[in-house]
């Protein structure tokens, strides 16, 4: 069967999505609460421990943490379970053929889904603390877009190499916790002495942060140049991503 | 003559056998850097090349480690032989190891949509094969418990039923003609019949000489890694029985 489209697989993707959606609230009480909850208990914690260090300088304080902890939240979510879908659905690849991409993609999708949900919490605050109701907020279908095709490509990179070298996930978990402090998630960039405010806009999770917070705090369509980084930013780790995948999908087999 | 369903040319199957079993990265930075590298080559298969006529049924023998099940991995899709190419003529559905794709906190009737899309059937092809698939496995009320409670005959019954009722065109067996208890094994080997007179193709892996001989139009003998005799049943079977 050398026929391995994508979209003739497009069922299979369905299930492993419910399967994971169903899987991880089946047996909770809270259910898809949990994905409401979980922001705003962050939110609510960082909002009680920083507001009085930052909240003079950044306006609607809330909606600017909130913005940010449901981004990187996603983030760190997608690719964390992600770069383990190879490794976890090791006794199926060694016995049915498929496109492998199938695993982390049909990871991501499921993390996709709870950056949507709690996007209701996000605009709640929004609300609650006054935040600017403008047409921009149509443009949030495209930030998520974007920050998905990021998180893939990440995911794409790190399940490949985790299939190689186990011990990837504890790098990763290192890695993963420096970027969330070198990321302006509660504290605004100007605090970053200003020679290096440079050098932590090349982060991509700052660029998709920012980008929410134009359109939460501002209510403004963001400049073009904040596009063309936010779409750098996506498509390349993205092609990154697959060229590695494509690469060495083939090898996984024998190391399993 | 019938048209070949899954042509094998030439497939050569090489393992890298790394000697350190390096499987983390500080390891392998270190291995690098040292330049201890400790790689041996295994040639799991050298030079294979049979043909599979359509609607036939044919068997794979041969000792431990022969390269067997390497052959019907790489037919299945699952290893990308070294050299040499697999042409397969329709659907395959491996059954190289039941319930494989089962999910333990999923239903039964859950796992057989599952599995039949790990299979790559199609949505509406499936639910209107669902009915079917649960009567034949003979589960009744299970089918709505998560397959956790199941035993493992239970399990076996369920595989077999998604693997089977499909219909697929080339169906890879490796040695599980013995599932679940008398009666459904008896079940089961009827409808093995079923399928291999209804058209479709099997290619099967068995250590039982006498099962062999029974259900095969023609069987093939791997001997480390290459094709020793191909032909008629009993001819390869007796060679097969005296050397060994």
């Amino acid at each position: 069967m050398k026929n391995h489209s994508i979209f003739r697989y497009g069922f299979l993707l369905e299930q492993l999505v419910k399967r994971n959606f169903n899987t991880k609230y089946r047996q909770s009480v809270l259910g898809v609460l949990w994905s409401f909850l979980n922001p705003m208990l962050t939110m609510a914690v960082q909002y009680i421990v920083f507001s009085a260090l930052f909240q003079s300088d950044i306006a609607h304080f809330p909606v600017y943490l909130l913005s940010g902890i449901i981004l990187f939240g996603f983030f760190n979510e997608c690719v964390s379970l992600g770069m383990d879908s190879i490794v976890l659905n090791g006794p199926l690849i060694t016995k049915v053929a498929m496109p492998k991409i199938i695993y982390p993609l049909s990871r991501s999708l499921s993390s996709l889904i709870n950056l949507v949900i709690s996007f209701v919490p996000l605009l709640a605050v929004m609300l609650f603390s006054g935040a600017p109701f403008s047409w921009a907020l149509l443009l949030i279908p495209a930030v998520t877009a974007l920050l998905f095709l990021f998180a893939l490509g990440m995911t794409l990179i790190l399940c490949t190499l985790n299939v190689f070298f186990r011990d990837t996930r504890f790098l990763w978990s290192v890695v993963s916790l420096l970027w969330t402090y070198a990321t302006p998630i509660f504290y605004p960039i100007s605090i970053i002495p200003p020679p290096w405010q440079p050098v932590f806009r090349l982060n991509p999770m700052y660029q998709f942060i920012d980008f929410l917070r134009t359109i939460t705090i501002h209510g403004a369509c963001p400049a073009p140049a904040q596009w063309g980084m936010c779409i750098a930013c996506a498509v390349i780790p993205l092609a990154a991503g697959i060229l590695i995948f494509r690469r060495n999908e083939d090898k996984f087999v024998f190391h399993l | 003559m019938a048209q070949p369903m899954v042509e094998v040319s030439h497939i050569t199957m090489d393992f890298r056998m790394d000697k350190n079993r390096t499987t983390n990265l500080k390891e392998y930075v270190v291995n690098a850097l040292t330049g201890r590298t400790n790689i041996a080559m295994f040639h799991a298969l050298d030079d294979v090349s049979f043909t599979v006529e359509k609607g036939s049924v044919t068997g794979l023998i041969g000792h431990n480690g022969a390269g067997k099940s390497t052959i019907l991995k790489v037919i299945s899709g699952i290893y990308k032989p070294t050299s040499g190419t697999v042409t397969v003529h329709g659907r395959v559905v491996p059954m190289l190891e039941l319930g494989s794709g089962f999910d333990a906190e999923l239903t039964g009737r859950e796992n057989i949509l599952l599995n039949g899309a790990i299979l790559g059937y199609p949505k509406a092809f499936l639910y209107s094969k669902l009915d079917e698939i649960i009567e034949y496995s003979e589960l009744g009320d299970f089918i709505r418990m998560p397959l956790k409670t199941y035993s493992s005959g239970m399990l076996a019954r369920l595989a077999f039923s998604i693997a089977t009722v499909v219909k697929p065109d080339v169906l890879i067996v490796d040695e599980i003609l013995s599932v679940g208890d008398e009666h459904f094994q008896r079940k089961s080997r009827a409808r093995m019949m079923e399928l291999m007179s209804g058209g479709t193709t099997v290619l099967f892996v068995s250590h039982n000489l006498a099962q062999l001989r029974q259900m095969c139009d023609r069987v093939i003998w791997i001997d480390h890694g290459k094709v020793r005799a191909a032909g008629d049943t009993q001819a390869v079977c007796d060679a097969y029985e005296e050397q060994a």
